[in-house]
């Protein structure tokens, strides 16, 4: 480290104003900092000394997303190699091929994110925006394993510069760039994210019986009038199996296991807010008890307990829901932020038969809705304290 | 003669009634996915617009004030009954795609805005320059947001293929209204970042 910190020392005056490569100074403040302490630093008046910023929160998110990152390597390659009937693949194999699949859609995302971060930093002469670190890896996570490279790159070019940087960079953003990226494809090229895409595959190696369709979407083309256990066992699998992840989907967000792992990393560094997931958590269960209730279609028959580790929600409620920026800011507000996500979600596969998943539109709703909420919020508090005076 | 000029040039780029004034973006968010619709619109609307602009500043001394929206309405509407009638009458299939928005004409922003704006104010003749000046600018806006919301969204220009699907993926955000919603967006920071630049400043 000492030496690396010399070397830094050494070119920095480079970078510094006037120096020859001065027009990319953001590139050398973003790796000094990256590796170091920023250089600038408090000197007097009451400032909180502590070695939490943007930076390490961002790292703190992209730990916690390593067990889903994992899991989606292992779960990629298993379910190629269970779909190509490739006799006795272990653990090593499932990995390799699953390492073949996911880095060449996280390295496009990194980079092509990277390019515009660092464009814009450069032309508006501020350092690189930390932001990208987090959604240049959680959009990978949320798309399918089969995605073309070219639209990863699109995808999270529409992400960055319309999601992001037109609003003025990280921190300004509306709504959450890597949703907002995965939402672009998903309406932009409907093919590649719906439908047989979930198992990277060659085409006509696969045995015949896998279908490669997502519980939720066989959920949703069931006939009308199936009770919940019919519902269930044609879901064709099992609770278990949807809760540890060993199934086709986007490639981070089968297992609910690894997300809850990440959860518990993100609330015990005081990253993720645990009101939004808990109320994500109680506005999903009560909307599917009601569900159960009223409904009569086979995907409102579901438990509400299946709904919880169905589709993207553990991951969406965890990672996407609890995004600092694109969240409700006050308590209450957070409450009823999460709440409505869980509601819409339910309403959204429940009764809108054309998306058998809603966890993403319901989040990108809400972060529009949520500086509505924050304002309503502070209005009561204002109105009430009033009162009291 | 000069500032007569400006009357037509000035509504194509420095006040433009789409980008700038940001009137009239509901059509041209609907009938933006083909050129043909495009260009028939635009069309369409310039015509009405010169012509109840002419008809308004005729009657600019006669209308009293209190009434003026009325009476101005009332000369939209007639005009718009008109062109819709003669589309369906002669372009039956391309009024069909354009569906309510020729209807639509008598609440579009720019037609009401130019009579009350300027054809109130001013003689017959400026005002039917007035009307053809920001009937093309928004025909520019909206055969712009046409030409890349079709060839990126089909792949074809005026219905020739320009992009071959063999190789192109159409992007099919495009031809929905979001699409447009971010191009708009796009041309209107264009404009205001590089072509109108003193304008802003002005501000």
């Amino acid at each position: 480290m000492k030496l690396l910190l010399k070397f830094h020392d050494s070119i920095r005056p480079l970078f510094e104003k006037g120096g020859k490569l001065e027009k990319v100074a953001p590139l050398f403040d973003a790796a000094d900092t990256f590796a170091f302490t920023p250089a600038e630093q408090t000197h007097r008046g009451a400032h909180v000394r502590d070695a939490i910023d943007i930076k390490r929160v961002m790292v703190t998110v992209i730990y916690a997303l390593l067990p889903c990152f994992f899991f989606g390597v292992w779960n990629a390659g298993h379910q190629y190699n269970m779909a190509h009937a490739i006799a006795g693949a272990g653990f090593v194999a499932d990995m390799l091929r699953g390492l073949i699949i996911v880095l060449p859609i996280v390295f496009v995302s990194y980079a092509v994110g990277g390019f515009w971060e660092v464009l814009f930093a450069c032309v508006r002469k501020h350092p690189i925006n930390e932001g990208l670190l987090v959604s240049g890896f959680l959009f990978p996570l949320v798309l399918p394993p089969t995605i073309p490279l070219w639209q990863v790159a699109v995808g999270i070019t529409f992400g960055i510069v319309i999601g992001k940087e037109i609003f003025g960079g990280t921190g300004m953003n509306v709504v959450n760039p890597a949703l907002l990226s995965r939402a672009f494809l998903f309406f932009a090229y409907a093919k590649s994210m719906t439908g047989s895409v979930w198992i990277a595959s060659h085409g006509d190696q696969v045995v015949d019986a896998v279908t490669g369709a997502t519980p939720l979407g066989i959920l949703s083309a069931m006939p009308e009038g199936a009770t919940a256990a019919e519902a269930i066992a044609s879901g064709q699998v099992s609770f278990m199996q949807m809760f540890l992840g060993t199934m086709p989907g986007s490639i981070g967000e089968t297992s609910t296991l690894a997300c809850l792992i990440g959860a518990v990393m993100l609330l015990l560094a005081g990253v993720g807010s645990w009101r939004i997931m808990l109320a994500c958590v109680i506005g999903l269960l009560s909307t599917a008890a009601l569900a159960n209730v009223f409904g009569s279609s086979p995907m409102s028959q579901i438990p509400p307990h299946y709904h919880l580790v169905a589709g993207g929600f553990a991951f969406g409620a965890i990672f996407m829901a609890t995004d600092p920026v694109s969240a409700a800011a006050t308590n209450a507000g957070k409450w009823i932020y999460g709440f409505l996500i869980g509601m819409l979600i339910i309403i959204v596969r429940v009764l809108n038969a054309g998306f058998p998943e809603g966890v993403m539109l319901s989040i990108l709703f809400m972060n529009l809705m949520a500086p509505l909420i924050d304002s309503f919020v502070v209005d009561h508090h204002i109105r009430r304290r009033l009162k009291r005076a | 003669m000069a500032k007569t000029r400006k009357i037509i040039t000035d509504p194509l780029s420095d006040n433009n009634p789409v980008t700038w004034q940001v009137l009239g973006v509901c059509s041209a968010l609907a009938v933006t996915t083909q050129v043909s619709t495009a260009v028939v619109m635009s069309l369409a609307l310039t015509t009405v617009l010169c012509f109840s602009n002419v008809v308004i500043s005729m009657l600019r001394n006669l209308i009293p004030n209190k009434i003026r929206m009325i009476v101005e309405l009332c000369v939209i509407a007639t005009l718009v009954i008109l062109a819709d009638q003669i589309l369906r009458a002669f372009l039956y299939d391309i009024s069909k795609q354009l569906s309510v928005f020729v209807g639509l004409i008598i609440t579009n922003c720019i037609v009401m805005g130019r009579a009350e704006a300027y054809a109130l104010q001013n003689p017959p003749f400026k005002s039917f320059l007035d009307g053809i000046g920001n009937g093309l600018g928004y025909s520019v806006v909206l055969i712009a947001v046409a030409s890349l919301r079709e060839l990126l969204g089909s792949g074809t220009w005026f219905g020739i293929t320009i992009l071959d699907t063999s190789w192109y993926t159409g992007n099919t955000l495009m031809l929905l209204p979001p699409g447009a919603f971010v191009i708009i967006g796009l041309l209107i920071w264009l404009q205001r970042t590089f072509i109108s630049k003193t304008l802003r400043e002005e501000d």
